[in-house]
């Protein structure tokens, strides 16, 4: 069954976004050099580019929403869904290739039914599930998101799906469950990408157990109001929007309750870039990448990266009295 | 029918120009196809800087070939490798500055400084600037033996360039590696000793095969 609600987020901007955000924004799309190159810029801009970023840039025409399958076309900050193309085109998934288009195209055969996801670990009812038992036994909700990489680079996407915190009402933690592991299928076969020496395969992350709970995380089963694309982690992901974009695990096979803090891919790959929280943040510098701009797909330019992606009201809480530079 | 010397080296030349435009040409092909992925500055950036490595290392293989198998007739393409990378340096870096980030100074100021591939990248930038400016047989002849002393500042502009380009990568370090490596060689091979030994070897090869050609007819 479909319910198109866009449950927790269903808040007018003006409450959900605080006040200095809105100003910050504000005064950093006043910066009159960038505006300015942005106009500029626009003239000669290949099709489908927004002009320069704005607070709440109206929906560009070129921007390729497919009728009746997403129920509004912004994010409750104003600002446009990415297209269909575009989110399913352009992935970060190096299961199946490193380069940006190839997961699309080296995933066409990669099968996604039947599926079996395994719930287990400190859990009073540990069961497996069928991913069709999964779609139907929980509503499946509408939930437009941000999505921001590691990489500075960001989409809107529609996702469809259930919160991950039904899931664990329904297998029940004991009280020695701290937090939640996930791991992805490890099937080199049709994941050509496993082959590679550089990381630990299988895909691993984790999450605390209170933000496991927490209503904005979720378990993706669609979006656009279709099923996923195995480029996009068909068929079935993660997707936790204050965070960074590799903790949104894909094509999950096993979640675990445990005790101890998990041990994610790229935490091992390199610990000193990746850390367990990954909180999308613009005061927490990465080596590599700035993380106080991002630039969003569609649009040229860069836009100011939001504390907590933009979802800080709904998450702070959750991070009280720890130094966010310490547990990045 | 065989070329002599100013066909060959005309040739050549225009050769090189092609090549070094063929980047360059591709860029503006997908641009007008509009064949660019979603995070359209991003392939650019990428692309320009990759053309910008792969002519900066050809340009400082043509000595070594020499070396090697005496191929003399490509040295014009040092000269017009090098001029034609730091074109894509200059377009890389003019994206990164203007496209991508706007003019936005405190933006720009915090990614040059703060991140490592972003300052040694404009390291070498700054390198290879004046290199570019006395690239012409004007300056070459004005500055007589100087100009051969500032232009080796060049070898300093590549490591400079592969290692900004080892520490852009996330993790998969194959490609960056493979440039590392050409590039050491390459290096390598300029070293006196080891140039005049390489050299020395090829005459005698050189010698053997002629002495016993005209055995074996």
């Amino acid at each position: 069954m479909l319910i198109k609600k866009r449950s927790g987020i269903e808040i007018p901007s003006s409450e959900i976004t605080p006040e200095h955000i809105y100003a910050s924004r504000r005064q950093f799309m006043k910066g009159a050099t960038f505006v300015a190159a942005g106009s500029l810029l626009a003239a000669c801009a290949p099709k489908g580019f927004n002009a320069a970023p704005q607070g709440a840039a109206p929906v560009s025409e070129d921007i390729d929403l497919t009728p009746g399958t997403v129920s509004t076309t912004t994010d409750e900050l104003g600002d446009p869904i990415n297209s269909y193309e575009d989110i399913t085109t352009y992935n970060n998934y190096y299961e199946f290739s490193t380069d940006k288009d190839g997961p699309a195209k080296l995933s066409k055969n990669f099968p996604t039914s039947p599926w079996q996801v395994e719930v287990g670990g400190l859990v009073r009812n540990p069961g497996v599930y069928d991913i069709e038992d999964l779609r139907t036994k929980f509503d499946q909700e509408e939930r437009i998101y941000r999505l921001r990489c590691v990489e500075a680079w960001s989409m809107v996407i529609p996702w469809m799906g259930f919160p991950l915190s039904k899931l664990l009402n329904e297998v029940e933690p004991t009280a020695d469950a701290k937090f939640v592991r996930f791991e992805t299928l490890y099937d080199p076969e049709v994941m050509p990408g496993q082959d590679s020496r550089w990381y630990d395969w299988p895909y691993v992350e984790g999450l605390r157990l209170d933000e496991a709970m927490n209503d904005l995380t979720l378990m993706a089963t669609g979006l656009y109001g279709k099923d996923l694309l195995p480029q996009s982690g068909a068929p079935i992901r993660l997707v936790v929007p204050w965070k960074y974009g590799f903790k949104s695990i894909k094509s999950i096979v096993k979640i675990d309750l445990v005790e101890e803090m998990p041990t994610s891919l790229w935490m091992s790959a390199a610990p000193s870039e990746y850390g367990f929280y990954a909180n999308v943040n613009p005061e927490v510098p990465h080596p590599r990448w700035s993380q106080a701009s991002e630039r969003r797909i569609g649009e040229l330019g860069r836009r100011e990266t939001l504390k907590f992606n933009g979802y800080e009201e709904q998450v702070a809480y959750l991070y009280d009295g720890m130094s966010l530079q310490a547990n990045f | 029918m065989s070329l002599d010397k100013k066909q060959k080296n005309k040739i050549i030349r225009i050769a090189g120009h092609v090549g070094a435009l063929i980047p360059l040409a591709l860029l503006a092909y997908d641009y007008y196809f509009g064949l660019f992925s979603p995070d359209f500055i991003r392939e650019i950036t990428l692309r320009t800087g990759k053309a910008a490595i792969v002519l900066l290392v050809l340009s400082l293989a043509i000595t070594p070939l020499n070396t090697l198998f005496g191929w003399k007739v490509l040295y014009p393409l040092r000269r017009i490798f090098g001029v034609y990378a730091f074109m894509y340096v200059a377009l890389h870096l003019t994206i990164f500055v203007y496209l991508d980030y706007g003019l936005s100074w405190p933006l720009i100021r915090e990614a040059i400084f703060e991140k490592r591939y972003a300052l040694v990248g404009f390291a070498a930038f700054l390198i290879l600037l004046p290199l570019a400016v006395t690239s012409t047989r004007w300056a070459m002849k004005k500055m007589g033996k100087k100009w051969t002393t500032l232009h080796k500042w060049v070898y300093l502009a590549a490591i400079l360039a592969v290692l900004h380009y080892i520490l852009l990568v996330k993790n998969a370090y194959t490609q960056p590696f493979i440039f590392a490596v050409i590039l050491g060689v390459l290096l390598t091979l300029r070293i006196g000793p080891i140039k005049q030994w390489v050299i020395r070897q090829r005459r005698n090869w050189g010698k053997g095969k002629k002495s016993r050609a005209p055995m074996n007819s």
